[in-house]
């Protein structure tokens, strides 16, 4: 044998013998890497993309330092630092579907975190499973996700629209107990039909005597026009209406409904209002009844708690107004992923693989910045979470707008057990529901 | 009776903002055979310039109905100088070439303006909801119309009106009636083609910039809006016949009031009611319900 060959030989068997010897688990990694999807252009960006991306990029910094309160004041992901690329969910499903191609094949992600558009998340779902890669959806509410089919690497952090509507029946039921018939306006997608759907299946259960409108309205979404949308519920007999309308649609169908004098024509239940309310300000007419899709923005802006309160001081001096729903929705996925990690980390006994990581995140139970979020449904994949409503009222004094009569609604009293569809749930009278 | 006097209102409201963009589109294919799908950047550059000014006059201490001066300056202004800077560099370079070419050149223009409105503009959205507030409801069909939307509608039968005398009283209006009709002969007949073209198309950039600059206090202005608008245009002009006036204004007018009828009566056909009409105007009479009479040449 030559003396070159030999030595090749020898160094390829040194090689493999150190492959052998070396432990099962991943080698530990000085970086994690996130593509974070949100709005960062059009009319979602304002209201939804950028706060959310602000909560999102907070939290990381304060994870990367370790100043996140405890007991989440250790540094990165396991110990890695988290390395975040931004991404603009705008463009239609179509883009967004290369967009993460791109983040999981090219850039090569460690995971993908965000999407507010129930379009995005249906689109995406069945890619992430294609690929193999862990995504946590943030914000997006279509509870078909985890019910159509169940998901390896999928997560979703917050409840689903579901939650959003049964919330919201047992709230007018509480607060507009005279309500005698309702009707909607809701966008003419996966979110605006599943919500409506929701909401006027949980009145049949919660306020069996109140009548649906036949006309309720569906307009494209981004319209950003319901001049006549605005006058066909104005002509409807309904009292009540709901709609589940968010970001620049949702701003402008306040804009154009507050001068035709609606708001003090109808009662309205606004299950996204909350999300808005601090752009808005004084323009978000007093007396109409918000949400922010769970314990978010300023439904809890007062939650005197550690976390809570780190979290509405640090944002609010960062970016100089007060954390919305988004900025807390973001943040919690961002959360529960860095949570996942060091729990896997600890369980491994060494920096944790994707499927460990994925293996902690399922079924995981964790205190968020504002209330707890237990990951439930879908065979631990989608989460669920308290619920709250209130009612608009500016504070003169302040100079601020406030809530008054906020109620907080169980988990367990608005999302449908791990055995049901949200659907069937509530059409069979959401049995064993813990209101 | 109140349900037909609101579709009224609503499709006349609807019809008259789509009728001054359209109107805009219409005059520069009529004229200039260019199929200009940047209009939709000139709606959505008006509407940010009016909401900005808007916001500025505001601070500045004007009340809400004086802050309506922000529309006219708006249009004005983005329609000459961003008119003027289109047609002076990219327009003219496509007199005459293949409509394939017009529209994807025209598409890409459209591209980069929607990306130079979140360069100067952001992508937080604007509202500009002054002037809507300085007008008073009023009262139709049992339910409350703002104001501000009886104006709107008022300004687009005096636009109209005036492009109407514009193009059959004045001498203008003959010159660019004999280039619709065979711009060759007009050149033979010595018009000076370019300069007509050049300010029709500056005409049609205030047009596309007018009706976003009024829309902007009723929405709230964010980036990608342009599209919306400029596909309905299209339908528009479409159903009235391309080039054509009256056709912008019936179209419209049709468009207007079948979607109001939609969504009053039959909210799960809005979306489709206008696409639908226009294949059916497709169908029967592919260049339109009022195209312009062409020359047949010998």
């Amino acid at each position: 044998m030559k003396p070159m060959r030999y030595a090749g030989v020898v160094g390829a068997g040194l090689a493999a013998a150190f492959a052998l010897s070396a432990p099962a688990s991943v080698a530990a990694k000085d970086t994690v890497s996130l593509g974070i999807v949100a709005f960062l252009s059009g009319p979602a960006a304002g209201p939804y993309g950028v706060p959310g991306r602000n909560g999102a990029e907070m939290v990381i910094e304060a994870i990367n330092k370790g100043t996140l309160p405890a007991p989440y004041d250790t540094k990165g992901f396991a110990g890695a630092t988290v390395e975040a690329e931004y991404i603009d969910e705008s463009g239609g499903n179509t883009k967004q579907v290369s967009e993460y191609r791109n983040l999981v094949q090219k850039r090569e992600v460690d995971a993908v975190v965000g999407y507010v558009s129930s379009g995005s998340c249906a689109a995406i779902a069945p890619v992430a499973e294609e690929l193999q890669k862990l995504t946590v959806m943030a914000v997006c509410g279509t509870p078909r996700i985890f019910e159509e089919a169940p998901r390896e690497y999928v997560f979703r952090t917050m409840s689903h629209a579901t939650a959003d509507n049964i919330a919201a029946a047992h709230y007018v039921k509480e607060m507009m107990p005279d309500v005698k018939s309702y009707t909607g306006i809701n966008q003419n997608y996966a979110w605006g039909q599943d919500s409506w759907r929701d909401f006027s299946l949980a009145m049949t259960d919660v306020m069996p005597d109140a009548k649906v409108s036949d006309k309720p309205q569906f307009p494209k979404i981004f319209a950003g026009q319901y001049g006549s949308e605005i006058s066909a519920l104005s002509l409807d007999d309904a009292e009540l209406v709901h709609s589940s309308f968010w970001g620049g649609d949702f701003e402008a169908f306040i804009l154009q409904a507050t001068p035709r004098g609606f708001f003090q024509q109808k009662k309205v239940v606004l299950t996204v209002g909350g999300v808005s309310a601090y752009r808005l300000g004084k323009r978000l007419p007093d007396g109409v009844a918000i949400g922010s899709r769970g314990p978010y923005g300023i439904l809890v802006r007062d939650r005197d708690t550690p976390l809570n309160t780190w979290f509405v001081e640090t944002y609010k001096e960062a970016y100089g107004e007060y954390p919305s729903g988004a900025a807390y929705q973001y943040a919690q996925a961002i959360l529960a992923t860095k949570i996942a990690y060091d729990k896997a980390a600890e369980a491994a006994g060494s920096f944790p693989d994707e499927k460990q990581v994925r293996d902690a995140l399922t079924g995981l139970e964790f205190e968020s910045f504002a209330a707890p979020v237990k990951m439930a449904l879908g065979n631990g994949h989608q989460a669920i979470t308290e619920h709250m409503y209130g009612i608009v009222q500016w504070n003169e004094d302040a100079g601020e707008l406030g809530l008054r009569d906020v109620k907080v609604y169980p988990a367990e009293c608005v999302m449908p057990p791990a055995d049901k569809t949200s659907v069937e749930w509530i059409e069979a009278g959401m049995p064993g529901a813990k209101c | 009776m109140n349900l037909a006097l609101t579709i009224l209102v609503e499709g006349l409201g609807y019809a008259s903002y789509l009728f001054i963009v359209s109107l805009g589109l219409t005059i520069i294919f009529g004229v200039l055979k260019i199929l200009n799908v940047a209009h939709g950047a000139f709606y959505a550059w008006g509407a940010y310039s009016c909401a900005f000014l808007i916001g500025e006059l505001s601070t500045m201490g004007v009340s809400d109905l004086g802050t309506m001066i922000a529309i006219p300056i708006a249009a004005l202004v983005v329609g000459v100088v961003l008119g003027s800077a289109i047609e002076r560099t990219i327009i003219r370079n496509l007199y005459g070439r293949d409509e394939v070419i017009i529209v994807l050149a025209t598409f890409g223009l459209f591209l980069v303006l929607e990306d130079v409105i979140l360069l100067v503009f952001g992508v937080d959205p604007y509202f500009a909801f002054q002037p809507t507030l300085a007008m008073p409801g009023v009262q139709i069909g049992g339910i409350y119309q703002d104001g501000y939307k009886l104006t709107m509608i008022a300004l687009s039968l005096v636009v109209g009106l005036i492009s109407w005398i514009v193009l059959n009283r004045t001498h203008w209006g003959k010159l660019v009636s004999a280039i619709i009709f065979d711009s060759e002969l007009a050149v033979a007949m010595g018009v000076n083609v370019r300069r007509v073209f050049y300010v029709v198309f500056v005409a049609g950039a205030v047009l596309g910039a007018l009706g976003g600059a009024y829309i902007a206090p009723t929405i709230s202005v964010s980036p990608g809006f342009g599209v919306e608008v400029i596909v309905l245009s299209f339908a528009v002009v479409v159903i009235g016949g391309m080039g054509s006036i009256g056709g912008a204004a019936i179209g419209a007018l049709m468009v207007g009031l079948l979607r109001a009828y939609a969504v009053l009566q039959w909210p799960e056909i809005e979306l489709f009611v206008v696409y639908a009409v226009m294949a059916a105007v497709l169908i029967f009479r592919p260049e339109g319900l009022f195209a312009p009479a062409k020359a047949r040449k010998i």
